[in-house]
């Protein structure tokens, strides 16, 4: 059962960022990758990371992808189809791209050849302990977060809100 | 009171620091008081040390913290008050006190009274390091740093060329000795292995420095010495300096810093007294100075240049004292000297003052009555330099002439005779042309005359009681009983070599000084005021021996054509070959490279976003390889 | 049973995805989306890897990378959007104002 879930939604998020690539409409797109990163969710929630799984749905797929949704509709959609392709560019990316999914691989053989971690984890549902953990040892980077998140507010509208920038 | 005595050179150097950080905040009067005020500060607090050492203690010591430690070797801020130093100290703050007060008058109208308070509470500050350390090496932060007051304060009409020219020589020709001094420091770290002065004394004394090593020693030491004494042939500097303001001249280069050479032979005295032939070297060179300088005073026309050689001479007498092992006695001129000679110094600006600014003595005559206080106290200082009975330098310099005939040494008594006459005549020869004779300054100068304000007759007037009376304190002509108190006060610290003389050589002796002093004073009445044409009628009979004596017998041309030009001229080749084309041609080949490679460079961006991206790219597969592999 | 190593593989190709998707992509919008596929990539490689207690720290690191994710995601918005006022396109290849 828990093999079916997970093929069927890797299948959709490898699926889901394919399309994404091939789609040439940046809307299409942003809703592609609210699809993906949805299923992505359910992966972090096989992986007995219910707060995880919560965080990535609401605030990736709902607040993020959202907000990526408003910045495409204020521009003008057909001034961005793409006129030219640098052939020599893209083939050299492709390369490079496969290559680190090679390495990528091996790694990963590595990693879990040497701890061959179990997958399961009852410690990792237990929230009151990921909430102790938030608090406790985690607590300057939370903080910190939080003051990021601040500052990211501000500058947002110290740059786009500027009536003058035009 | 007495235990702080180590505030005496840092009252004045806080000031310094004070008016050279918020120097325009300062009114002219502010800046005057402070400065004043921290000197006065500095001579209480070295009478109160002073007090306490007549009373008998040997020395007051307080070492402030080491600043050089390098292996074996340390050097600190030690401080030491002792009888030799108490005497430097309360010259120096104590002229330097009246000079202070003088200034504050004589630069009223200047344009920057706090850069000149600055700088002459500056030079107190150095000057008292330099008396009050026990470390040689400490001494040589306050030496260089009297020097480069020197150099602030010649030169401290700047806009004026000759005035930037002559600080500028007078630091030069100072480098010239400095450099000597400092191998000579170093040849006393390396043997003696501490750098108190009572270490090296006391290594010289009992041996343990050889004869060679403490003569090579004391000979690079006293170079150092001629040259911050302005001593044959490094004396060059100091007639030039006198571009300087004129109580500049009194404190710096008449009382305090130009004797600091004689200090440093008399700190020295342990080390000087083991090497004979070092001695030799300094009474030579002072008695040949003396002589010399004093025949150089002769022709000169410009009022402060007159003091200026004199000045070298009556050092040179001091050299002879310190070099015939009358140390005490060197001591006693300086101190009497710095009296008398400050007081003409000082006399003299007041004759410049009430003229406006006229230095030349051609240009002046008759100002006898015009100026009734100046008069009476130049006049008690030329009488005391030229040897006068009972005034001070008739005894300082009978003290040093009589060691150096009781020595044995007759040739250099016999300079010292000749020198004296000279100096009686010069001296002379300046008060009857400057304030006898028909008046000769320009029409319109002449109606300005005036005496000083009090600020700067008070000053004279303290001076010139000190230069009547204070050679009473090294009084010994009482056959006998040795009467002499400035001598016995430092006999701790300056034991005493030479012989005096018995009882009737000693008379002898005085009479021929006074006989001296008369004989010039006669001779410049003679000449000056009784046939006034002689001069001349004896500068065109001895045409030659005229022109060496003008030209100061042509060591300045001599240095120029040995030492100045070819250095000239070998900075402008260097300038010209190495400079411009070795190291800017190096500086712009390089830059043009940087150019080149910048431009190469820069085809790599290209501006795309993509680009830089593949970059990251290709370097994370890299970095991730490497880290596989 | 699923092998941590299958959650990591589709990890890696997420990611290798993301980075394909920035280079194929020629506006900066998606581009930048591409840049978001990253980081989840990233989010999944952390879970995966980790096993027993370890997982809440993962998921605590997962929660500030979202965080940080969402602050770049307002401040880049906002570049782009006032990048595209300025000059009416936000095509990266006519963006070349770095050029040296």
């Amino acid at each position: 059962m828990t093999l079916a879930v997970f093929v069927v939604l890797s299948a959709v998020c490898v699926a889901a960022v394919a399309a994404m690539i091939l789609s040439r409409n940046p809307a299409d797109n942003a809703l592609f990758l609210v699809v993906a990163f949805a299923a992505l969710g359910g992966l972090f929630g096989l992986l007995d990371s219910p707060f995880a799984a919560v965080a990535q749905v609401l605030v990736y797929a709902g607040a993020i992808m959202v907000l990526f949704l408003f910045a495409v509709m204020m521009f003008d959609l057909r001034r961005l189809e793409p006129r030219s392709r640098k052939r020599v560019r893209l083939g050299l990316a492709s390369a490079l791209a496969a290559l680190l999914l090679a390495e990528l691989a091996l790694a990963g053989i590595r990693i879990s050849g040497l701890a061959g971690p179990a997958w399961r984890s009852a410690e990792a549902r237990d929230m009151a302990r990921l909430g102790r953990l938030l608090f406790t040892d985690y607590l300057y980077p939370l903080e910190i977060s939080a003051l990021l998140l601040m500052a990211a507010i501000a500058g947002a509208l110290a740059l786009a809100g500027r009536k003058d920038a035009g | 009171m007495d235990r702080l005595f180590w505030l005496v050179p840092l009252v004045p150097g806080a000031s310094a620091l004070l008016l050279m950080l918020f120097g325009r905040r300062y009114s002219r009067r502010a800046a005057a008081w402070q400065a004043c005020g921290a000197v006065l500060v500095s001579f209480v607090l070295a009478a109160a040390a002073f007090a306490r050492l007549a009373g008998g203690q040997a020395a007051l010591e307080k070492v402030l913290p080491v600043w050089i430690s390098a292996g074996s070797f340390e050097a600190s801020f030690s401080l030491a008050f002792d009888r030799l130093a108490a005497v430097m100290a309360l010259v120096v703050t104590g002229v330097g006190s009246l000079v202070h007060v003088y200034s504050t008058s004589y630069m009223a109208d200047d344009k920057a009274p706090t850069r000149y308070f600055a700088f002459l509470n500056l030079f107190t500050f150095f000057m008292l390091v330099l008396v009050l350390a026990s470390d040689i090496v400490l001494m040589f932060v306050g030496w260089e740093g009297v020097g480069l007051c020197s150099y602030l304060l010649i030169g401290f009409w700047f806009d004026r060329p000759a005035a930037a020219r002559a600080g500028l020589k007078a630091f030069v020709v100072n480098r010239v000795g400095d450099a000597a001094f400092l191998v000579g420091l170093l040849v006393l770290l390396t043997q003696v292995g501490s750098s108190s002065f009572a270490a090296i004394n006391g290594a010289a004394r009992d041996g343990r420095l050889s004869a060679g090593l403490a003569t090579l020693a004391a000979i690079l030491l006293f170079a150092g010495a001629t040259g911050k004494s302005a001593q044959i042939p490094l004396h060059v500097w100091l007639p030039d300096a006198m571009e300087g303001p004129t109580p500049v001249s009194a404190l710096i280069h008449a009382a305090t810093m130009v004797t600091a050479g004689v200090y440093l032979v008399c700190r020295l005295n342990g080390l000087f007294a083991a090497s004979p032939a070092a001695s030799a070297v300094v009474a030579w060179v002072g008695a040949v100075t003396a002589a010399a300088a004093a025949a150089l005073a002769l022709v000169q026309n410009d009022i402060k240049r007159v003091l200026a050689y004199s000045t070298i001479s009556q050092i040179g007498y001091m050299f002879i004292g310190c070099g015939v092992g009358a140390t005490a006695a060197g001591l006693f001129h300086l101190t009497t000297h710095a009296f008398f000679k400050s007081l003409l110094f000082l006399a003299a600006g007041s004759v410049i003052h009430a003229l406006g600014g006229e230095q030349d003595m051609r240009r002046m005559g008759g100002l006898r009555r015009r100026l009734p206080l100046t008069f009476p106290a130049f006049l008690v200082g030329a009488l005391a330099i030229s040897g006068v009975p009972f005034l001070s330098g008739f005894f300082s310099k009978d003290a040093i002439l009589t060691s150096a005939f009781a020595g044995g040494h007759y040739v250099i008594y016999g300079l010292g005779l000749a020198a004296a006459v000279l100096t009686a005549f010069y001296m002379f020869r300046l008060v009857y042309l400057t304030f006898y004779g028909p008046a000769r300054m320009e029409p319109e100068a002449g109606l300005h005359i005036h005496e000083s304000p009090r600020a700067m007759t008070v000053p004279l007037i303290i001076l010139a009681v000190l230069a009547a009376v204070s050679g009473l304190v090294g009084l010994r002509v009482l056959p006998g009983e040795p009467a002499d108190l400035f001598g016995r006060f430092l006999e701790q610290v300056l034991p005493r070599t030479g012989r005096y003389p018995a009882p009737p050589t000693e008379i002898a002796l005085i009479l021929a000084a006074t006989a001296s002093a008369l004989l010039g004073i006669g001779l410049a009445f003679l000449f000056y005021r009784r046939s006034p044409g002689l001069p001349a009628r004896l500068a065109g009979r001895f045409p030659g021996a005229y022109r060496l004596l003008v030209n100061g017998y042509y060591v300045d041309a001599a240095y120029d054509a040995v030492v100045v030009r070819p250095l000239v001229k070998g900075a402008g080749w260097t300038y010209r070959n190495l400079d411009l084309r070795l190291i800017d041609g190096a500086l712009n080949g390089s830059a043009a490279g940087a150019d080149l490679a910048g431009r190469g460079l820069s085809a790599v961006q290209s501006g795309l976003v993509r680009d830089y991206a593949l970059a990251f790219l290709l370097g994370t597969v890299i970095f991730l390889g490497v880290v596989l592999l | 049973m699923i092998p941590p190593l299958a959650f990591f593989v589709l990890a890696a190709v997420l990611f290798v995805l993301g980075v394909v998707a920035f280079f194929v992509k020629k506006d900066l919008l998606t581009q930048f989306m591409a840049v978001e596929v990253m980081l989840n990539a990233g989010n999944l490689a952390f879970l995966a890897l980790t096993a027993g207690p370890g997982r809440a720290n993962a998921q605590a690191i997962v929660l500030f990378v979202i965080a940080v994710a969402a602050a770049e995601a307002v401040v880049g918005l906002s570049v782009i959007v006032l990048v595209f006022r300025r000059r009416k396109s936000i095509r990266t290849d006519e963006l070349r104002d770095l050029k040296g």
